[in-house]
């Protein structure tokens, strides 16, 4: 007699196989991994803090000293580099854990609830999609000062209205699925239908989602250092690295092309990785499974 | 197709971009001049503006009594829209004639009730002019301005005859004439101001391109809201055959890489400022581009001198002599800045301020010991207020550097936005804060007269009897070297009791193209137009 | 369909409400006002100043005054330039931004579609490789960067534009593509993906089959089904080109809207930023509604579902 896998271990399964396939979201995977854990190791990988100086030294290219080169205030490139992902990946992480963590519940419930809870809910939702939220982001930076965790809070703003409609419409087709009518049939809770029947089968899109919505947020933070109002110095984000960067682009090329670089690389992995993600889980795409 | 498509589009490009001119090439041969401005302009209305980029462009609009020597880095006073001029001999009383051909650019002549009108404007209460005291030394002009008297007549400015103006002052001012040159004794032209409003109404229409009449070598032909400011020959100007220039557009672009690159792209035949990391640049490859030209401009620390433990003099002056001011000029700012080691600038005239104090660490040491602070044990958390900006942000971590290692003590940064700072400031809620002043004028006054007790822009909150009755005295002495020798005094007591650092004192920077003539260092930054021609070549 | 276009525009109000109401009230809680300078004005001046602009009016009258002369479409003096209204400064930045954003929306539709489309023809081939890579390099440069670069290449080294400013017409080339790169990526890849989805349709092999030509198979009949996303994507994107316009506006120097905004949030010109608010919660809100009003011109489907 043959064993049969659980239905959803076996859905997790060939979706990993589907992943692995995609050969460039598996490199992207690659890259974010030794990306993310060279943030988090920084001081250990560099002799240099991020803050010491050099005046007499200055900007220099790269060199056997300083592998990145330095920056005007003699500054090892390399370091400020890494600490500088720690900023960015610490900003893209958490604002979307706060866009997540609004998002996914409020949509979930309109979903699950429907009828006029779902239009109301789903028309402030709609109301607050119209406001040129960005605006507000600069506007609340500007009041309350540059300050890194309303910086989260600020951008997870914006995010959560689209995660929320998602989630929300991912939940109005399962509930409309068989098997959870039956389970709702053989009088199953509320709660545990959401929990064992509905959220598992969310998570596939919450995952894609949040590798795509991680990349957009960095580079909101990326706008925002742009126009003063991010991280302050002397933190370092990505962001902030390029901007001063691009404006000496001329005379001290290096400080700009590693940490474009490093950014586009990492853009590019998480939306490699989310697309690959998202052909891998999303049903719509697959081929070959109904 | 579509292949044919793409690559037409470069083609396309090349061969229509090659042959371009730029815009300083299509000047040179048209007698416009490119200016960078650094920022759009408030206004354009004498009695209201605070800043030298709306100066600049009223320099070109309207002429006062008196205009500035083109050829004199300290803008001797030369006749203006007067002539000539007698003094009294007890200096209160001045008589101005006006030249008989001077005329409005909608062809009124020039009179004196013009000017009688403009100063009356200027002096109103309900102005709110932030220059007005500017006016204050004319006789009851103080009194007028603060709603004490509300009849014009007392004040010391009269219309003998259409021609003849007569300033009464309440008491000799010996730098009267110099301070003339500033643009808050500028004329307006009564009936274009009356035609769009009260003559004390803020905010109207009159300085709208089509509406202005000046009296000026140009009058003002667009203004393109934070793109451009256009103005053009003026046919009726008494002087107009000897202006050279047909049109001056001045281009507010503040951020000043991107007015740097703009230079370079043949945008502009002038920049309002050089980047900080460009002009070692310069110096090394472009000599004969940049200008960096003595300036009345002191850069400095402001102590907050109500707030322990900066109420302890030996404590400021211990924190000012542990800085290096050399390696601070040398290898932080490296553009033409001087180490300063008083509050003003030593390029006026025959003015030399007393050095009272010089880097000295051993010292430091020894008065911040005595203060209770031996190695900066037990010194309180203390911060510096500056606003974001490159420059201020590399000294202040210098600086901040600098105190940690020659006297053990910690100083946060605090980086804020502009307005929060200069709101902080005025509502002194800071330890230490990074500040500028740039002179209004050229006289030691115009520097030293910030610190007297209450003045509007005194924010350390310094008080000294004896500094403000040395300023006093000074105000009504004649004689050059007693009034110096009494400056001089005051700053001893200045530097003595530091409530401020002097740090350094900064130049004037700009890119000049070669094409340019006749653009002469000023003490000011000031630059006549009328003076000034391209070279076409 | 009426119907729908009203209940579109009625919603605007309650948006525009809160918005204005919240930043109306946020703005006076950011620490100094539009008067404190570096040359300070004596107590009296300010007085005079704050008589002038009614700021000194409680904050509840200076609230209501500021709805009713809304209605009568008056958005106030600006405080930063004393001699022009927020109406004039609206005015006068407005058409600079739209021509900016219209432009670049023309760019990235053009280009984007173009891309995605020759990229979905021979798929995983170095037809498609190629401008897909390129649209994700568009995706992952920020437009700060391509901008400088852009400036540095065609404006100081070859000298072909100017490397700031509005002037002239050829001025326009470089903002646009720095401003429209990105989305022209990103519909590239949704062009891409929306044709490879639609190609091998029924109803298209039905074409094939009655030997229509290939170039009207695909532009007659695929695109029109396969650009339904971007059309649902140009809401999203007109408002992103609003905020992108910010950061090109400050690099090129160019006078639009996002660049007032930015310099009256840091200038605390409440009445600018007020009325700059209230104008763009206006334009996507209107925007919004056009899209859904195309789409739901195109897929009788979706207007169901509104």
């Amino acid at each position: 007699m043959s064993t049969t896998k659980p239905a959803k271990n076996s859905l997790w399964a060939d979706s990993w196989k589907q992943l692995r396939k995609n050969k460039a979201a598996v490199t992207g995977l690659i890259i974010l991994i030794i990306l993310i854990a060279a943030s988090v190791l920084a001081p250990w990988l560099t002799p240099y803090s991020y803050e010491q100086q050099d005046l007499a030294l200055g900007a220099s290219k790269p060199s056997f000293a300083h592998i990145l080169g330095t920056d005007i205030k003699g500054r090892d490139l390399l370091t400020r580099l890494l600490y500088g992902g720690r900023t960015s990946f610490l900003v893209g992480f958490c604002a979307t854990a706060v866009s997540l963590l609004i998002g996914v519940p409020y949509g979930a419930l309109s979903g699950y609830v429907g009828g006029r809870t779902d239009s109301v809910m789903m028309r402030f939702v709609d109301i607050l999609y119209t406001m040129p939220f960005t605006i507000l982001v600069i506007i609340l930076m500007v009041v309350f000062g540059r300050n890194i965790l309303l910086l989260f809070g600020a951008i997870g703003a914006i995010q959560w209205l689209v995660m929320a409609r998602i989630i929300r419409g991912q939940v109005m087709a399962l509930r409309q699925q068989a098997f959870v009518e039956a389970a709702i049939a053989l009088g199953a809770s509320r709660t545990r239908i959401i929990f064992k029947h509905i959220i598992p089968n969310v998570l596939g899109i919450i995952i894609v989602y949040t590798t795509l919505t991680i990349p957009h947020v960095m580079l909101m933070e990326t706008f925002l250092s742009f126009l003063g109002l991010g991280i302050q110095p002397p933190m370092s984000s990505w962001g902030l690295l390029i901007k001063d960067g691009a404006d000496v682009m001329e005379t001290y090329p290096w400080l700009l092309i590693s940490p474009a670089l490093v950014f586009s690389i990492t853009l590019f992995s998480m939306n490699f990785l989310g697309d690959g993600l998202r052909d891998a889980l999303d049903p719509r795409f697959s081929k070959g499974r109904s | 197709m579509n292949r044919l498509i793409v690559l037409s589009i470069p083609a396309l490009l090349l061969f229509g971009c090659a042959d371009r001119e730029t815009p300083v090439e299509i000047g040179n041969r048209e007698q416009i001049l490119h200016l960078g401005n650094l920022s759009e302009p408030k206004d354009l209305d004498p009695h209201v503006i605070t800043g030298l980029s709306a100066y600049n462009v009223i320099a070109a609009l309207l002429e006062g009594l008196i205009a500035e020597d083109p050829n004199d880095v300290l803008l001797r006073p030369v006749p203006g829209v007067a002539e000539r001029w007698e003094v009294s001999a007890d200096q209160t009383v001045y008589t101005f004639h006006l030249r008989s051909d001077a005329k409005w650019s909608n062809g009124d002549p020039v009179t004196a009730n013009d000017f009688v009108f403009s100063y009356q404007r200027m002096l109103s209460p309900k102005m709110g002019s932030p220059y007005a005291y500017m006016l204050h030394p004319l006789k009851n002009g103080k009194a007028y301005n603060q709603g004490t008297i509300h009849d014009f007549n007392k004040v010391g400015v009269k219309a003998l005859d259409p021609l003849t103006l007569q300033l009464t002052l309440e008491a000799p001012v010996p730098s009267f004439l110099s301070q003339l040159n500033h643009w808050s004794w500028f004329p307006v032209h009564p009936s274009t101001i009356l035609k769009y409003g009260r003559m004390d109404e803020i905010g109207t229409e009159w300085t709208r391109a089509g509406n202005y009449v000046g009296n000026g070598p140009f009058i003002l032909k667009s203004w393109k809201q934070n793109q451009s400011i256009v103005v053009e020959k003026n046919p009726l100007y008494w002087d107009a055959e000897n202006v050279a220039l047909n049109e001056i557009h001045f281009y507010p672009i503040g951020d000043h890489i991107i007015e740097e690159r703009s230079f370079r792209a043949g945008q502009l035949h002038v920049t309002g400022t050089v980047p900080v990391d460009r002009t070692a640049y310069y110096q090394e490859h472009k000599p004969e581009l940049l200008r960096l030209d003595p300036y009345l401009r002191s850069y400095y620390y402001l102590f907050n001198v109500n707030k322990p433990p900066f109420d302890d003099v030996r404590v400021r002056k211990a924190l000012a002599m542990a800085i290096d001011r050399e390696a601070l000029t040398q290898y932080v700012t490296h553009s033409g800045e001087e180490a300063a080691y008083s509050f003003t600038p030593p390029h006026i005239g025959s003015y030399s301020p007393p050095v009272r104090f010089s880097t000295d660490i051993d010292a430091a040491r020894k008065l911040l010991a005595e203060a209770g602070y031996p190695n900066g044990e037990g010194f309180p958390e203390s911060a510096l207020l500056f606003h974001i900006s490159d420059l201020h942000t590399r000294i202040a971590e210098v600086i901040q550097q600098m105190w940690k290692d020659n006297l053990g003590i910690e100083v946060q940064l605090e980086n804020v936005e502009w307005k929060v700072y200069q709101s902080r400031r005025a509502h002194r809620q800071y330890d230490i804060a990074r500040a500028e002043w740039v002179a209004d004028y050229v006289d030691p006054s115009s520097f030293l007269e910030v610190w007297i007790s209450n003045g509007g822009n005194n924010h350390a909150g310094w008080s000294s009897e004896k500094y403000d009755a040395l300023l006093q005295k000074a105000a009504l002495t004649a004689d050059t070297a007693s009034r110096e020798d009494l400056f001089m005094q005051a700053e001893a007591i200045l530097m003595d009791e530091m409530p401020i650092i002097p740090l350094m004192f900064l130049p004037s920077k700009s890119l000049v193209q070669p094409s340019v003539k006749g653009w002469n260092p000023s003490i000011l930054d000031h630059h006549p137009y009328k003076y000034i021609h391209l070279e076409n070549n | 369909m009426i119907k729908f276009i009203l209940k579109r525009f009625f919603e605007l109000i309650p948006v525009l409400l809160i918005s204005i109401t919240v930043v109306f009230f946020l703005i006076r809680l950011a620490p100094g006002g539009p008067f404190t300078s570096e040359k300070s004005f004596t107590p009296e001046a300010m007085a005079r100043l704050n008589e002038h602009y009614g700021l000194d009016k409680p904050i509840m009258v200076q609230y209501g005054d500021y709805l009713l002369n809304l209605l009568k479409g008056d958005l106030g003096p600006s405080f930063q330039y004393p001699s022009r209204t927020v109406n004039d400064i609206i005015r006068e930045s407005f058409p600079v931004s739209l021509e900016l954003g219209a432009l670049a929306m023309l760019f990235a539709l053009i280009v984007g579609l173009l891309a995605g489309i020759v990229a979905s023809l021979k798929p995983n081939t170095v037809q498609d490789h190629l401008p897909m890579g390129l649209a994700m390099t568009g995706i992952c440069m920020p437009s700060f960067v391509l901008g400088p670069l852009l400036i540095l290449i065609f404006a100081l080294w070859f000298k072909w534009f100017n490397a700031s400013g509005w002037e002239l017409p050829i001025d326009r080339v470089l903002p646009v593509i720095t401003l429209g790169a990105s989305y022209a990526a990103y519909i590239a890849r949704l062009t891409r993906g929306s044709m490879l989805e639609t190609l091998p349709a029924d109803f298209i092999r039905t074409a094939r089959a009655k030997g229509l030509s290939e170039t009207v198979v695909i532009y007659k009949h695929t695109l029109k089904n396969a650009i339904l996303p971007v059309i649902s994507y140009l809401g999203p994107a007109t408002a992103g080109i609003i905020t992108g316009s910010f950061v090109v506006e400050s690099i090129f120097n160019i006078p639009g809207m996002g660049r007032m905004f930015v310099l009256a949030a840091f200038n605390r010109d409440y009445t600018l930023i007020m009325g700059l608010v209230v104008f763009f919660a206006l334009l996507v809100v209107v925007f919004n509604a056009l899209v859904d009003i195309l789409l739901g011109l195109l897929n009788p489907k979706l207007r169901m579902h509104a």
